[in-house]
């Protein structure tokens, strides 16, 4: 019981930890501290932080442009996103990558991805490894419901359910594709429909309900380590921000938007739940937001006070001398 | 008759306005299209006038681009917008397998008038997969067309003789470069394919260039003109078919030429149009030509870095007074 409770707690406190770190990202973009542009996925952190929490250390994640949150959930170092974002040196790729590329290769993040779909016959590859080296590894590819349309998606399910590859396939339909509606865009109102044709099991979530995507991720890795082949979990949840930061979004109405907020927002409804359990206090809570601000106020610090790479390093890291 | 300082942007959109009004069976497909008038608003007006014939497509860069080609072998002239030039990678069977060869290998028996519009170039701190300048690859293609515009008046006159062309035509539009205003004829003018124009007219120095290098050389004429050394700009416009004549004509004149292009240094178009000078031109040349590029690494995200990879004014200064001695 005290077990769980700790479990329960430690989900919470990882999605209030993506919710500030996006907040945090878009006051910083807005005030022209990150370059670029950032896309956030703040409303979806329960996908992110359910399926993170089924895996172990060794495990592997591909992310896409929309990847802090699966970045945080696999265990990124805050500190060195926030350097990233910055363009710093001491992010995790020296500034080289910057938000869409932010990538822990040390804890099983294969990179994220600027290229739509880019990360799935990746991911496949990962999985034939595995299946190779003979461990119970299982690797996750995140993407979009748009991705869903690309060909590399569909070709990689197929491969990944010949040859049994120990996969999850976790789309993240948060109903847009930019400026494009998943119900023009798709040939289908349910993506996990999608799956079928792969003969892949396949699977539609209550993405903003952390403890029902925990439980299908939980099954799919079972099945998955158990050299049974891949699963297709379609998270369904909602974009809350715009596609990019700035984005004028003239497709979508406020009224929409609000619909998912509040009652309907992935972090208040598990809340919800876990003051029912007696899980959570009001007290408890403010000492999570306030513990995790704390924590993200260490790491912009530090990204601040990290210098900026030096022009010349702009060379370095294109090929391994060997 | 009159010219207004219009932008880029606005430049392509009052084409395509014209074009599509002109000619019922041009369309526009691509990504995200519709709602904001294309990612950086660059067919403004457009929907709104043409409903039906901009058409948003699902994120499938390779049926969009095959789907160009279709349309075009039966009837339509479509323009495919890439969205990003980086995503023509999805796209590479239907550009180099299908669309440069389907002509040529059924004997001629077909025409294939499509262009694939991909708007290009770094400088936005987009990094590595979003800032890239491929234009060279599709050069290397028999059966492509290639277009690089600079100036808001190019673009307008190219797009128009690109979509009338029976070819497939890559036409590429530095992303920097939509805000950038110039004067604009209301006419309806058409710039030939393969045809350059020289830009400012100078004695000591050959500077060809097209797209963003246009400007880097207009800023570092400006500068060596301060030195005294007076250099004539050739804007290339088109890379193929490429305007050789105009070319000879400036080195003929000046017997130094920089090339000058934002994509990498190495394998880049100053590669191909460095050979055929030599090739051609040998006994005009007072110097070896040459190239100023950026650096051979993909784009790098933070901002000094990203610079330092990007070539400048100053380098193009920097080669011509290499090539001159001074
Ligand atoms: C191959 C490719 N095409 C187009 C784009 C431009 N683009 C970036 S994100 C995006 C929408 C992606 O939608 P979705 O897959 O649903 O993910 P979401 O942004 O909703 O998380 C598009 C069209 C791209 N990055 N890569």
């Amino acid at each position: 019981m005290a077990e769980n409770r700790k479990k329960l707690l430690e989900l919470y406190r990882q999605m209030v930890t993506v919710r500030q770190f996006e907040t945090m990202a878009g006051e910083y973009f807005a005030a022209g501290k990150i370059p670029g542009f950032i896309h956030l996925s703040i409303g979806q952190e329960a996908s992110s932080v359910g399926v993170c929490s089924c895996l172990r250390p060794d495990d592997y994640v591909i992310t896409t442009h929309r990847g802090h949150g699966h970045m945080i959930a696999k265990g990124a170092d805050l500190k060195r996103m926030v350097a990233e974002l910055f363009g710093k040196k001491d992010g995790y790729c020296k500034g080289k990558g910057g938000s869409m590329h932010i990538a822990d290769y040390s804890i099983g993040i294969l990179g994220a991805n600027g290229v739509v779909a880019g990360g799935l016959p990746i991911i496949t590859g990962a999985g034939l490894s595995i299946k190779m080296r003979k461990t119970d590894q299982v690797a996750v590819c995140f993407f979009g419901d748009g991705a869903t349309n690309r060909g590399p998606v569909h070709e990689a399910m197929n491969m990944a359910s010949i040859w049994k590859l120990p996969i999850l396939f976790v789309v993240e339909n948060n109903q847009w594709a930019s400026t494009t509606p998943l119900e023009y865009a798709c040939s289908v109102e349910d993506l996990y429909v999608r799956a079928a044709g792969y003969n892949i099991p396949g699977e539609q979530v209550d993405g903003n309900d952390i403890l029902a995507v925990q439980k299908a991720a939980e099954k799919a890795v079972i099945r998955a380590r158990a050299g049974e082949g891949p699963t297709f979990i379609e998270n369904k949840t909602y974009r809350i921000k715009g596609h990019y930061e700035g984005d004028p979004q003239k497709y979508r109405t406020d009224s929409e938007i609000k619909k998912w907020q509040d009652k309907k927002d992935p972090i208040n409804r598990f809340s919800r739940v876990l003051f029912k359990k007696r899980v959570l206090s009001k007290k408890i809570v403010d000492q999570i937001w306030s513990e995790v601000q704390t924590a993200l106020n260490e790491a912009i610090t530090f990204a601040e006070n990290s210098p900026f790479p030096q022009p010349e390093d702009a060379m370095a890291d294109l090929y391994i001398n060997s | 008759m009159t010219d207004r300082i219009i932008s880029s942007s606005a430049a392509l959109a009052e084409a395509l306005h014209e074009e599509m009004q002109r000619d019922e069976t041009i369309f526009i497909m691509g990504e995200d299209l519709v709602s904001h008038a294309g990612v950086f608003g660059q067919f403004k007006g457009l929907p709104e006038h043409f409903p039906g014939r901009i058409i948003d497509t699902p994120i499938s860069e390779a049926c969009i681009a095959g789907c160009g080609v279709g349309a075009a072998l039966t009837g339509m002239r479509p323009i495919v917008d890439f969205h990003f030039s980086d995503f023509v990678t999805c796209g590479m069977d239907e550009l180099c397998n299908q669309a440069a060869k389907i002509r040529y290998m059924s004997g001629g028996q077909v025409k294939l008038p499509v262009v694939f519009w991909c708007p290009d170039g770094a400088g936005l701190r987009a990094a590595a997969q979003h800032s890239q300048s491929l234009e060279s690859w599709f050069v290397h293609m028999p059966g492509l067309k290639v277009v690089v515009p600079s100036e808001p008046s190019d673009v307008k006159g190219l797009i128009k003789s690109a979509v009338r062309d029976d070819n497939p035509v890559m036409f590429f539009q530095h992303k920097k470069l939509f805000a950038r205003e110039g004067p604009v004829s209301e006419d309806d003018y058409l710039i030939p394919l393969g045809r350059a124009a020289v830009k400012k007219e100078g004695k000591d120095v050959t500077l060809l260039c097209y797209g963003a290098g246009y400007y880097l050389c207009e800023e570092a004429a400006e500068k060596l003109a301060g030195e005294k050394i007076d250099a004539e700009i050739v804007d290339l416009r088109t890379l193929k078919p490429l305007d050789m004549e105009t070319i000879a004509a400036s080195i003929a004149k000046t017997h130094r030429a920089v090339i000058v292009h934002e994509a990498c240094l190495t394998g880049g178009f100053g590669a191909e149009l460095a050979a055929r000078i030599q090739d051609e031109l040998f006994d005009e040349l007072d110097a070896p030509v040459k190239r100023v590029g950026a650096r051979d690494v993909p784009i790098p995200f933070s901002p000094a870095m990203e610079d330092f990879v990007l070539p400048r004014a100053d380098d193009v200064a920097a080669a011509v007074h290499a090539v001159t001695y001074r």
